[in-house]
């Protein structure tokens, strides 16, 4: 507990002629105190520091092993359970040991500090509004029209500034919500390709299809169903929609647009397995169960000389969850 | 050599100025103050991971054809995202610890904000002066909640891909500006043009952790200025702090602490498998995997999405879509109440004229802890609908009565459990030192054969209540001619040496 500094330093002249060694006359010197700790309250809190003590070092010995069996893991290129058990160990060790040290062998206290109320005196306030006012303000307020001009110029700033940031990060949504990529005569496409056939497809299978020129597109994705072999007529109008049992839908689920995956051939039903909607195929996919708002909008078909399953004309309606410009069909 | 290093420093910094009561701070002694210290050090081990995986991970939906050390998955046409991820996880040393302990890190993140949360709000630690960092905790959490689901969703796997999905039509669902957003943010009409994984990437690591960095420096810094808050205890008084101060105790428990909850993760990454990516495989707009949950803390969101009845708004010419009522109205009045609730609290008990530094006992606030489990009693419930289709599965039932349970339990539950915590609350007002640790009686018999009690000893580790509080800026110095205490500036006699 004693300052060495200033005596006995051998003297080495620098280059800059100042001893080396000896204390910069102006700093200020370094005092050591020795404070009373025989209160209570620095007493350690373990009640037999020596066992606390002993348990400590086993537990950084334990964590030096564990930090040592991760090298060895990493070294060794061992799964990740052997690395990570290592690691956890010696991080665990290590923590325990730092925290028992802390709990057990370190004053006990209690120790107080004052609190002062964050509520400030009406003195203070009085003198930081008389600084900020009087002095500020005033100051700003004097000249009303050179506040307005900069106000005017930063503003404008702001306003060119937001077209880059947030202008710039998408086209406008435009048609393209109302619209996929399925028109008069688009050929059913399975996803490697291939136009769909009426022979490819068995009673009670599910396949998901595309137009030709959008395989794989995640709004145009389409459920074709073949649940019977004669005409399903889903709804008034839809009459021809279905010829000889084939049937589609859109894939986009109407409450929050997951693909509608599970077709559930004993109750003729879609079901999308996010949300769990259920979507009743003869009523023209209508939901019966769930959070869907919506049914399903049905693709028209038809089938062509060839035995090619095509679409009439594309989706009479947009496809998936609402968005607000949507118009107000149910 | 540390003298001069310290002398120097301390010369240009003032260090001893600030520093020594910076020294002296006072942390209080209750284990529920640990919360918030597991969250930070959650944090930090998320930063430390996080790191590590930028280095590997590539953000880009660009298509690849993996060959790497994962065979199953050879020869598949995947994106650059998914294949670096499975790459870092197999082919990288200790990739797959580092991801599975960030993974964990997140949820722990998450759960630890929660839970000091609620410490937070059923202690009343929130009233007068703390107000702005209640509402600082709160917008933290909704980052974290927020970086924890673009995180999530940056491998690029089907079930994340699927969540993002719902993340655009939750987006478009929103009235006005909604299909505005969507596209902005995504770039174009979902799946947009490859911009969703670079664009979740820049703000998952750099933008939302800056902001929660930023935060956090705020919340704590509040924390020092207001000092903590404490319990009722003897010596504990509205204008003092009672505990343990920083240097060196507190600094070496907490230090502990971090250590300790580093651990836990290196624990979890190593043992408990976590968003195993390759069996779920690369996400393709069309395909979908059964029993899609998401990370916890987005379930109740999740199990609102499911329970909504399907009720959509129709306007002339526009409409309020399904999703919106679960996917923003929900979390946003969920927020707003949160961030209001001290004015509320205050509005209705008066109590907003003046500060409070001591906590409540949530018995002795029974309106307060009653309304507190009632409404996380409805996040509960919404929470344990995210899996109607598992439990569906599970327990044999339809899904019609697993949803239809759930709708009603949101409803019905909160209703129970205001009156059931409301009672417990006073009736544990009613029965002395409940919750106090009691102190054994021992039995002992004489030589007469009567018997009698006494009590045995304080348990030997709780020590501290029975002492006085001593003031940490009291110093007591030693000089040569005895004992002086002197608080504040102090000179010390040349002789002393």
């Amino acid at each position: 507990m004693s300052d060495e500094h200033g005596s006995g330093v051998p003297v080495n002249l620098s280059p800059g002629g100042r001893p080396l060694g000896q204390r910069d006359p102006h700093a200020s010197p370094v005092q050591r105190v020795q404070v009373d700790l025989s209160a209570p309250q620095f007493q350690v809190a373990a009640k037999n520091p020596k066992r606390t003590e002993r348990t400590t070092l086993v537990f950084f010995l334990l964590a030096l092993a564990g930090f040592a069996g991760f090298g060895a893991a990493y070294t060794q290129n061992a799964s990740n359970f052997l690395l990570g058990l290592s690691m956890a160990l010696g991080l665990l060790m290590f923590g325990f040991g730092v925290a028992s040290w802390g709990m057990f062998l370190m004053p006990r206290g209690p120790f107080e500090e004052p609190r002062a109320l964050m509520q400030t005196t009406p003195e203070e306030k009085r003198l930081f509004l008389g600084d900020f006012e009087s002095r500020g303000k005033v100051a700003i307020e004097r000249r009303g029209f050179l506040a307005k001009a900069m106000g005017a110029a930063a503003a404008v700033l702001g306003i060119v500034t937001a077209f880059p940031l947030i202008r710039s990060l998408g086209p406008l949504p435009k048609k393209s919500l109302y619209r996929t990529k399925w028109r008069k005569g688009s050929y059913v496409t399975d996803i490697n390709n291939r136009r769909v056939k009426v022979d490819d497809i068995d009673v009670g299978s599910m396949v998901t299809v595309f137009p030709q020129d959008d395989v794989g597109g995640a709004i145009s994705q389409t459920v074709l169903l073949h649940p019977q072999t004669t005409d399903i007529v889903t709804m008034t109008g839809r009459e021809t929609w279905a010829p000889q049992g084939f049937i589609a839908f859109s894939k986009v689920c109407t409450h929050a647009g997951c693909p509608v995956g599970l077709y559930e051939q004993a109750t003729e039903q879609l079901l999308c397995p996010c949300h769990q909607s259920l979507f009743d195929i003869y009523s023209g996919a209508e939901p019966v169960f769930g959070p869907a708002p919506r049914p399903l909008p049905q693709l028209p078909l038809y089938i062509d000389s060839r035995g090619y399953i095509r679409a009439q004309t594309g989706y009479d309606e947009p496809v998936g969850p609402g968005f607000w410009e949507r118009g107000g069909t149910t | 050599m540390i003298d001069r290093l310290f002398n120097w420093m301390d010369d240009r910094l003032a260090i001893s100025r600030g520093g020594r009561h910076l020294l002296n701070k006072i942390f209080p002694d209750h284990w529920s103050f640990m919360l918030g210290e597991i969250a930070l050090y959650s944090f930090i081990v998320l930063l430390l991971t996080g790191i590590f995986l930028t280095l590997y991970f590539v953000p880009s939906e660009a298509t690849t054809i993996y060959h790497g050390s994962y065979r199953p998955l050879d020869g598949a046409h995947v994106s650059e995202a998914f294949a670096s991820t499975v790459n870092l996880s197999f082919a990288v040393r200790g990739g797959l610890l580092v991801r599975q302990m960030h993974h964990w890190a997140a949820n722990i993140f998450v759960g630890s904000i929660v839970v000091h949360m609620l410490r937070v709000f059923f202690t009343g630690a929130f009233r007068r002066p703390r107000e702005v960092n209640w509402i600082i905790g709160a917008n933290l959490l909704i980052l974290a909640i927020f970086n924890g689901f673009l995180g999530y969703s940056l491998p690029d796997d089907l079930v994340s891909g699927t969540g993002i999905r719902i993340a655009f039509s939750i987006l478009e669902s929103v009235p006005f500006v909604g299909s505005y957003l969507a596209f902005f943010l995504f770039g174009g009409l979902y799946p947009g043009n490859g911009a969703i994984i670079p664009r979740f990437f820049i703000i998952h690591v750099l933008i939302l952790p800056l902001i929660i960095l930023g935060l956090l420096g705020a919340h704590l810094g509040l924390l020092v200025r207001h000092k903590h808050t404490q319990f009722k205890q003897p010596g504990a008084r509205e204008d003092n702090v009672v505990g343990t101060p920083l240097w060196p105790s507190f600094m070496t428990k907490t230090l502990g602490f971090f250590f300790l909850t580093t651990g836990v993760t290196a624990l979890l990454g190593a043992l408990v498998q976590i968003n195993p990516i390759w069996q779920y495989g690369q996400y393709y707009p069309w395909k979908v995997s059964y029993a899609v949950q998401p990370d916890w803390y987005m379930g109740w969101l999740d199990g609102a999405l499911r329970i909504m009845p399907s009720w959509e708004i129709h306007l002339p010419g526009h409409m309020i879509p399904n999703a919106f009522f679960p996917g923003v109205l929900l979390p946003g009045v969920t927020f707003t109440v949160i961030m209001l609730w001290p004015f509320l609290e205050a509005k209705l008990t008066g109590e907003h004229v003046r500060e409070h530094h001591l906590l409540d006992r949530p018995r002795d606030r029974p309106v307060r802890t009653a309304t507190g489990a009632a409404v996380f009693a409805f996040y509960f419930v919404l929470f344990g609908a995210s899996a109607t289709d598992v439990l569906a599965n599970y327990l044999s039932i339809t899904l019609n009565t697993v949803l239809w349970t759930f709708r009603i339990a949101a409803i019905v539950v909160p209703i129970i459990v205001w009156p059931i915590a409301y009672r417990i609350c006073k009736e544990l007002q009613r029965t002395p030192n409940a919750g106090k640790r009691k102190v054994h009686n021992i039995v002992v018999r004489d030589a007469n054969g009567g018997y009698r009690t006494i009590p045995a000893e304080e348990y030997p580790g709780y020590v501290g209540a029975e002492l006085e509080p001593l003031d940490v800026e009291k110093i007591e110095v030693l000089t040569a001619a005895g004992k002086v205490t002197e608080p504040g500036v102090y000179e010390i006699p040349r002789d002393y040496r």
